[in-house]
């Protein structure tokens, strides 16, 4: 496996974009070190399913959208909530189960969900975004706006009825959705490889006659264009697209798996040497993006970013019993 | 009082508040130019379009989230799901989604979504189509849960279902659609979790869910040549429910007979019962019984099907059981 990139001044981005990337992806490689962290503290309950080695798809991606669009999520899905701008200390309170988190401390990593910042949920049940995010495009379509919605899962949601019956339906009525499948090529331990017969998900796009697309998902600048010219469909009212971005999961399928029984250490070496974020580095100073003073200073100031979050997770109080009866129907007061 | 059908009860429901909100759709298998599978809502793609009212292909789960996706971001669609044995295709977006995405976001997401779904045997169509499963959705936290008897009822109930702000299930009984009954003119709506006294009585309490409060109604009606002086209650809604009323009603008369057309095992009748039995237990005289559908699939054959659901006679008979001995 080689690395080849096309050179930066291709793609026609300013400098404050291609930067922003970079910060993009490093703001979620952070973010989950510091989960791996708190976890081995024993401060985080639950399970964590890091998205670390993945980050150019989700940043790719969401670096073309607005607030005003929308994105389902996965329960590897906090990528996608800090690539879409999510708040990182109301994240990170979630992620510990506090009362300051994004949902209270009734979703927790798997479940975040930002409706200010367009994000309908990261969801723990595999293909459940699909449908979600489809209809999220019917709205659009019912209300005549220009919003687009991206529909983020894995390979192993591209075997779920959800993924054929919402690509079928979108496909049908021209709906503004981005399908993205992000390929790490494991459903938990189960290899693609091994239970589909499609060398390229994307390729599934033919059977709704719409556009497929396979990307390295590993280059941030390969997926924001491609993404970019499906975003453009989608708001020409053009239909959905499909793209399948080759990626791959540095972790286990959660920290209590150390993902190595099912794959060959040699795999999972030769896509760490593809990390997409060293990779960007190199081509933004070998290409004169920036200088290695700026990108340190970054660094510094995301992790000092990642560590307030941290910080004020910790701090932050459990919710309180009685607020378990929370939440359930608007009705303050709950139903009988 | 003109009178109508329970269909077109729910068709004027639906298209009133169609014209009334914007954001209303309709979603749903053979809906368009059909007009439904029970032909109750003909007219409404006609006059509402092709994106406000929309045939959907035969994918039950997806279109059931996509009606969820639709409810997070600006419209109050209501879905409809031909029969509730096929609400089980759809039963991640309805248990694991639908009804917690509020939830599970610490209440930012807000789902004005109505699901629109048939229950009841009695036309010979076998297991799969003739099963009432509405103690599937009472048993999950997050659904309102509506079981309306009359058109009248279902008319009210279903204009309200569509202008909550939070997941419906609403269960219309598929051997009601053609029956006429008396609706009022006009518009108006019937909150949920307010009880209908169909008859006041001093000897027995009927609760029955969906048209099982009209069988009861007809059955205490029968009774009262016999002597006896039945009170019956239509709940209404499953979720919430009102329990005051039931309560109330018991304490007076010292006997409860609860029918429903769901299986007996884990049924919405013996929650009914268990839920109150510790506010009425020293006001009984008789122990607490239920009317239901056996522990059996719905057979095809009418020799075998109509015995086993509940009707106006097997009311008539348990009434008098329970209160003569």
């Amino acid at each position: 496996m080689e690395n080849k990139f096309n050179p930066i001044k291709d793609y026609n981005l300013s400098k404050e974009k291609l930067i922003k990337m970079y910060q993009d992806m490093l703001k979620i490689r952070y973010f989950e070190n510091k989960i791996t962290d708190l976890y081995s503290k024993g401060l985080m309950p639950g399970l964590a399913h890091l998205y670390i080695g993945e980050e150019a798809i989700a940043v790719g991606v969401c670096n073309n959208l607005t607030e005003r669009d929308f994105a389902t999520s996965t329960h590897r899905g906090h990528g996608h909530l800090i690539a879409q701008g999510c708040d990182l200390k109301r994240m990170m309170a979630e992620v510990l189960g506090k009362e300051d988190g994004y949902c209270r401390g009734k979703g927790g990593t798997m479940h975040i969900a930002d409706f200010s910042k367009g994000i309908l949920g990261a969801n723990g049940i595999v293909g459940a975004g699909i449908p979600i995010a489809t209809g999220s495009g019917y709205s659009a379509k019912v209300r005549g706006t220009d919003q687009v919605t991206v529909a983020f899962f894995g390979d192993a949601a591209s075997n779920q009825g959800t993924f054929h019956e919402s690509i079928n339906m979108a496909a049908a009525w021209k709906l503004p959705v981005i399908y993205v499948c992000e390929n790490n090529l494991y459903g938990i331990s189960v290899d693609i490889r091994k239970v589909a017969n499609t060398k390229d998900i994307a390729t599934r796009a033919l059977a709704y006659d719409i556009p497929g697309v396979v990307v390295d998902g590993n280059d941030v600048l390969e997926v924001y264009m491609v993404t970019k010219e499906a975003v453009e469909r989608a708001r020409r009212g053009e239909g959905p697209t499909l793209i399948e971005g080759k990626t791959y999961r540095w972790k286990g399928h959660h920290l209590g798996d150390p993902g190595r029984v099912y794959r060959l250490e040699k795999e999972t070496k030769e896509w760490m040497a593809r990390c997409p974020i060293k990779t960007y580095k190199e081509r933004l100073l070998n290409e004169n993006v920036a200088t290695d003073k700026e990108l340190v200073i970054i660094e510094k100031e995301i992790k000092q970013m990642v560590e307030e979050a941290a910080n004020f997770a910790i701090k932050s109080p459990y919710p309180k019993e009685e607020e378990a009866f929370e939440d359930l129907f608007t009705e303050p007061e709950g139903v009988k | 009082m003109r009178k109508i059908t329970y269909g077109q009860a729910i068709c004027e429901a639906i298209d009133e508040e169609m014209a009334r909100d914007k954001s209303v759709i309709f979603l749903g298998e053979d809906i368009e130019v059909l007009g439904g599978n029970f032909r109750a809502t003909p007219g409404l793609y006609e006059k509402y379009g092709g994106w406000r009212v929309r045939n959907t292909p035969i994918s039950e789960n997806s279109f059931t989230g996509l009606g969820l996706g639709a409810a997070l971001t600006g419209l109050r669609p209501i879905v409809e799901i031909m029969f509730c044995d096929f609400m089980m295709l759809a039963g991640d977006q309805i248990v694991n989604q639908i009804a917690k995405i509020r939830y599970m976001s610490g209440g930012q997401a807000r789902v004005p979504l109505t699901i629109r779904t048939t229950l009841g045997a009695g036309r010979s169509t076998a297991a799969q189509h003739s099963q009432s499963l509405q103690a599937i959705v009472c048993h999950i936290p997050g659904l309102k849960v509506v079981m309306p008897s009359s058109a009248s009822e279902a008319k009210g109930l279903l204009k309200t279902a569509i202008r909550d702000d939070n997941p419906v299930v609403f269960f219309e009984h598929k051997m009601e659609y053609n029956k006429t009954y008396e609706v009022p003119e006009g518009e108006y709506i019937i909150p949920f979790g307010v009880a209908n006294i169909l008859k006041e009585g001093k000897d027995i309490t009927i609760v029955g869910t969906s048209n099982q409060a009209l069988k009861a109604l007809q059955a205490a009606e029968e009774l009262t040549k016999e002597g006896i002086d039945a009170e019956v209650i239509d709940p209404r809604t499953l979720v919430p429910l009102d329990k005051d009323t039931i309560i109330k009603s018991v304490k007076k008369t010292g006997r409860l007979l609860i029918v429903d057309e769901g299986y007996e095992r884990c049924g919405v009748a013996g929650e009914i019962a268990m839920s109150i039995l510790k506010d009425v237990f020293y006001h009984l005289n008789a122990p607490i019984e239920r009317l239901t559908t056996a522990n059996v699939p719905i057979p095809f054959s009418p020799a075998l099907e109509f015995p086993l659901i509940p009707d106006e006679k097997k009311i008539y008979q348990r009434v008098k059981d329970m209160v003569l001995g």
